[in-house]
């Protein structure tokens, strides 16, 4: 189906230079979050550093699978998620199958959470941290065949909640300005 | 383009996430039956991001000097006064170990003693962490046409840091020795008891299986062991200290928690290795 046809109006003609603008605006969650995956792998000398990646890429995938589905739909959540496999040395999967279930609980949860204040978002995110660090501590040793230390996981799930208002901030500013395609 | 009805596009769209769900089932299947692809595609990607981490790493190692030498001007007099005292020390040190040597070469000459052949070495520079957050590894930048190989062992100017398990085109991954797969070989020291250091992906990690009757000692030296072929004798690996579990750990000589730069040697040692491919037994013809 055309654009046209979606939202009847008047609009501006589309350039090139338009199309481009709106191309970038619907590109932006993702590559924003693939950039700040590989900013957080930055060594900044912090001890414990591993865990800031799968935090990161979390945080990012629930903010915008819940406020601009569709520019993080599941082939590009599962494309993030193998990033994720291969930059954070996880048995290939884990990342991508942990991934694509905060995806799928966000959609699910969308009409309900989007209309939640910011308090409420963050909480249940901090939901969502948890489960996906112990999904993928759980994973993970599965796939390992070992018992694996749960102090990694619990610090995973911790500093992923602790993490999401500061990328929750920009990101709502993004969302309301670059990153918004109706203002292309 | 495909033009689709908008049910059969609805229905795809919902068809979307269980099929992908699927394909990560898969991906670990396909993780689990071939480790190599896993481990090259990361190689592959470590080696286009290592030049990225190798520029960022001067201007934050920068930043990190400053921040220090700040907080050195704060507490410059007391850390005078123990450095004379600590120089003091060493100066005792420095002259028993100069007789020592001296001590020791005139034996070897006696002795006709053979010497070690010196390995030869690299120095890299660790450009990242390389563990993820259930192992424990780095990442090292080293040129194209390094040469290096896996096994080969990793020293920081202090003591033994881990071996190479796995090598790009211009990077290299270290796993430590405090990782949870790692198993090292070690002498203890004052007794020459053989024992097992087992990482634990903590930063002390545990003394294992030595021989009955001979207890490591809180403060001994640990230096690697021939054993198994993977180490060279008597690297220094740490020194025992006893939790409050009355568990042997071992303190890490090297700077585990903030590697900067390592050297790789080539022992040429062809301990235990992973093979590369798998080893295939050539067919038996029939008699």
């Amino acid at each position: 189906m055309a654009r046209a046809d979606q939202a009847p109006g008047i609009r501006p003609r589309s350039t090139l230079g338009r199309r481009l603008d709106i191309a970038a605006r619907h590109a932006f969650p993702a590559s924003c979050t693939i950039l700040l995956m590989l900013l957080s792998l930055t060594p900044f000398d912090i001890v414990d550093q591993a865990e800031l990646l799968p935090a990161v890429t979390v945080a990012c995938v629930y903010f915008w699978s819940l406020f601009r589905p569709a520019a993080m739909p599941p082939p590009v959540v599962f494309l993030i998620g193998l990033l994720l496999d291969l930059l954070g040395y996880l048995p290939l999967g884990v990342g991508v199958l942990t991934l694509l279930i905060v995806h799928g609980l966000a959609l699910r949860w969308r009409t309900v959470l989007t209309r939640l204040g910011f308090l409420m978002v963050w909480l249940a995110f901090a939901g969502f941290g948890a489960g996906a660090a112990a999904v993928s501590w759980l994973l993970t040793m599965l796939l390992s065949f070992r018992m694996l230390p749960l102090g990694p996981a619990i610090f995973e799930a911790v500093l992923t909640a602790a993490l999401y208002p500061a990328l929750a901030i920009l990101f709502i500013r993004a969302h309301r300005s670059v990153a918004d395609p109706e203002r292309a | 383009m495909l033009y689709l009805s908008i049910q059969a596009r609805q229905a795809l769209a919902k068809l979307t996430l269980p099929v992908l769900i699927a394909a990560s089932f898969g991906l670990m299947l396909i993780g689990k039956a071939d480790t190599l692809l896993a481990e090259r595609a990361r190689m592959a990607l470590a080696d286009s991001l290592a030049p990225i981490y190798a520029a960022l790493a001067e201007p934050l190692a920068d930043v990190r000097d400053a921040v220090a030498n700040t907080t050195d001007l704060w507490d410059i007099r007391a850390e005078n006064a123990r450095l004379r005292q600590e120089n003091d020390e060493l100066r005792r040190w420095q002259s028993i170990a100069l007789a020592l040597d001296a001590e020791n070469r005139r034996l070897k000459a006696d002795l006709h003693w053979i010497p070690d052949p010196a390995p030869s070495y690299i120095t890299a520079r660790v450009v990242a962490d390389a563990g993820g957050v259930y192992a424990k590894a780095v990442l090292l930048s080293v040129g194209p046409h390094h040469g290096i190989r896996k096994g080969e062992i990793a020293l920081d100017e202090r003591g033994l840091v881990g071996r190479v398990t796995e090598v790009g085109a211009r990077t290299a991954r270290v796993l430590l020795i405090t990782d949870l797969n790692s198993r090292i070989p070690v002498i203890l020291q004052n007794s020459g008891a053989h024992a097992i250091l087992i990482g634990t992906n903590g930063p002390r990690p545990r003394l294992v299986y030595w021989p009955e009757g001979t207890m490591p000692q809180e403060g001994e030296r640990v230096v690697t062991s021939t054993d198994a072929g993977a180490f060279p004798a008597n690297l220094p690996v740490g020194i025992v200290h006893f939790t409050s579990a009355n568990v042997p750990e071992v303190i890490p000589a090297a700077k585990l928690d903030r590697l900067e730069i390592v050297r790789i040697f080539d022992y040429g040692l062809g301990g235990i290795v992973a093979p590369e491919v798998p080893i295939t037994l050539p067919e038996r013809r029939g008699r």
